[in-house]
């Protein structure tokens, strides 16, 4: 089964006014895995998603989906492989109902008008949204509308997944909720994200992005526990990783700094 | 401001009214739209004097409106809220228009003064009359049934959409608007030279937000056509309402009917 395979090489991007996004970013994703894609603000990532869906093409290099690179002319197969949910539902959800939504995927690849409602119903109880089937989406909770944004993707039945910032604007207990069900997918999932301890419940490989490189790409644990190598990429342990002790220490130190600021002053 | 804001997220409560069962939600949506467009030009066919003539077409949007189990209340406050539009337009007849035409009461009625009723009544009418279409069969079947009846497919999307964003697009617009109010000081309303840069920003966010729903729709398999899954069946009932009220606005139309039942009583006496 080699369709469920990523491969990007060279992958280099420069938005219309010059400003470089990518530079020569490589990597392999095979079926199954489960990859945190990493980075601060402007590493790439947004760029780096929107090539994965062909919604950017590169200026050189390659992007391949399963045995293919994706060109502009095989673009309506490849999407159909790819399931993108985008960082603001409310961006994805653009049809009157929740129903007519998830339905807007299957009948764009052509899947017969009877079979709709099963397959309908079967999104929306896999991430357990059938409730809400006749809703308008602006009605729904932020939580309520992640869920319905992930069913319109897996109602087309993709291979992979890939996700931008899938825990942003959610409650904690919605966040706990929707990484229990992440975590029951058995597609390939590319998940960009800041809140890397998602990414540590998640994927069990990360890759680092910055400047529009790949500055690291290994274990999710090993990459974690590398202070060093986080920090030059601007980015921060997992909270779950800092530790009880670690924790007071810099709160304490953080005080102490501020407290020393103000009598500076 | 919580004015604003409350008013203009009602109008997603219309919608909501849709999901509604009653004999009249029950009917195809494309009957309830025939006829509400048959209402509607039935009313504006009339001559710019009518008053007495149009007092029996009260009858459609009442009938509907007990029927589909729509609250007044909800029809009524939406009407006011773009009564100034109407009342702007027939605002300066009765000044311009001063011939006597009859006397109520022993009082002079100037022929402005019936033709501003007129137009108050028929935007009252025909205002009433969508609002109740929408509220008896949602917005989006109302754009479905347009589709079946064939109007351009891309003008259905547009309306599709339009419907969608309406509230995405209020909710960016007021939050600009709040955060222009949290640093404007005490100031009231908005700076006109600020409002261009406002309305820039808004502009601004909606091309990307465009941008984005568009990706979104790509990666989804958009090819120009939104497809629905919806079956719609036209049966006998539909065709009865249909024509039932057809005729009944064409006898209306052709008959002045309190004026004919007001003869017929003084013939019978």
């Amino acid at each position: 089964m080699s369709h469920h395979i990523v491969e990007v090489k060279d992958l280099v991007y420069r938005y219309p006014d010059a400003t470089p996004a990518l530079d020569g970013v490589t990597f392999r994703i095979t079926h199954g895995e489960a990859v945190g894609i990493v980075g601060a603000n402007g590493a790439g990532k947004s760029t780096l998603l929107m090539h994965l869906t062909g919604c950017l093409f590169a200026r050189s290099g390659s992007v391949r989906i399963g045995d293919h690179a994706l060109t502009r002319r095989n673009l309506k197969q490849a999407r159909g492989r790819i399931g993108m949910i985008f960082q603001d539902p409310d961006d994805q959800l653009f049809m009157p109902t929740v129903y007519d939504d998830v339905a807007f995927g299957p009948l764009n690849q052509g899947v017969p008008a009877e079979e709709i409602e099963a397959i309908v119903e079967r999104a929306l109880e896999t991430v357990g949204a059938l409730h809400l089937k006749g809703r308008p989406p602006y009605k729904l909770s932020g939580g309520e509308k992640r869920r319905v944004a992930i069913a319109t993707v897996l109602a087309m039945s993709p291979d992979i997944l890939i996700m931008d910032e899938p825990s942003t604007g959610l409650d904690p207990r919605a966040r706990r909720q929707l990484i229990a069900l992440l975590k029951t997918f058995e597609h390939t999932k590319i998940i960009a994200t800041h809140d890397l301890d998602l990414v540590l419940d998640l994927c069990e490989r990360t890759i680092i992005l910055h400047q529009g490189k790949v500055a690291a790409d290994g274990k999710t644990l090993e990459i974690f526990a590398d202070e060093k190598l986080l920090l030059e990429n601007n980015l921060e342990k997992p909270l779950r990783m800092q530790g009880v002790q670690n924790d007071a220490n810099a709160t304490l130190s953080r005080k102490s700094a501020a407290s020393g600021s103000l009598a500076g002053e | 401001m919580p004015g604003i804001d409350t008013a203009l997220y009602s109008i997603g409560g219309l919608g909501e009214l849709a999901s509604l069962d009653t004999s009249i939600h029950r009917l195809d949506a494309r009957a309830k739209l025939i006829t509400t467009v048959l209402f509607i030009v039935t009313v504006v066919s009339f001559d710019k004097y009518a008053v007495s003539a149009l007092l029996p077409l009260i009858l459609f949007p009442v009938a509907t409106t007990a029927l589909g189990n729509i609250p007044v209340g909800a029809i009524i406050r939406k009407v006011l809220i773009v009564s100034p539009f109407a009342v702007m337009i027939g605002i300066f007849n009765p000044f311009f228009d001063r011939q006597i035409l009859m006397h109520i009461v022993g009082l002079p009625v100037s022929g402005g003064v019936v033709s501003l009723t007129s137009i108050l009544l028929r935007f009252a009418l025909t205002v009433s009359a969508a609002l109740i279409l929408i509220a008896v069969t949602g917005f989006e079947a109302v754009c479905l049934a347009l589709e079946r009846l064939k109007v351009p497919r891309a003008f259905v999307v547009q309306l599709l959409l339009l419907y969608r964003y309406l509230f995405v697009l209020l909710e960016e617009g007021l939050s600009i608007r709040r955060a222009y109010a949290l640093r404007s000081g005490h100031a009231r309303g908005v700076d006109m030279r600020v409002y261009g840069s406002l309305l820039g920003q808004l502009l601004l966010r909606t091309l990307s937000r465009a941008q984005r729903i568009h990706q979104a729709m790509l990666c989804r398999g958009f090819d120009g056509r939104i497809r629905l899954a919806r079956s719609f069946s036209f049966a006998a009932k539909d065709a009865v309402f249909v024509l039932a009220w057809g005729l009944f606005f064409l006898l209306v139309r052709l008959y002045n009917l309190p004026v004919f039942m007001g003869a017929m009583v003084e013939g019978l006496l």
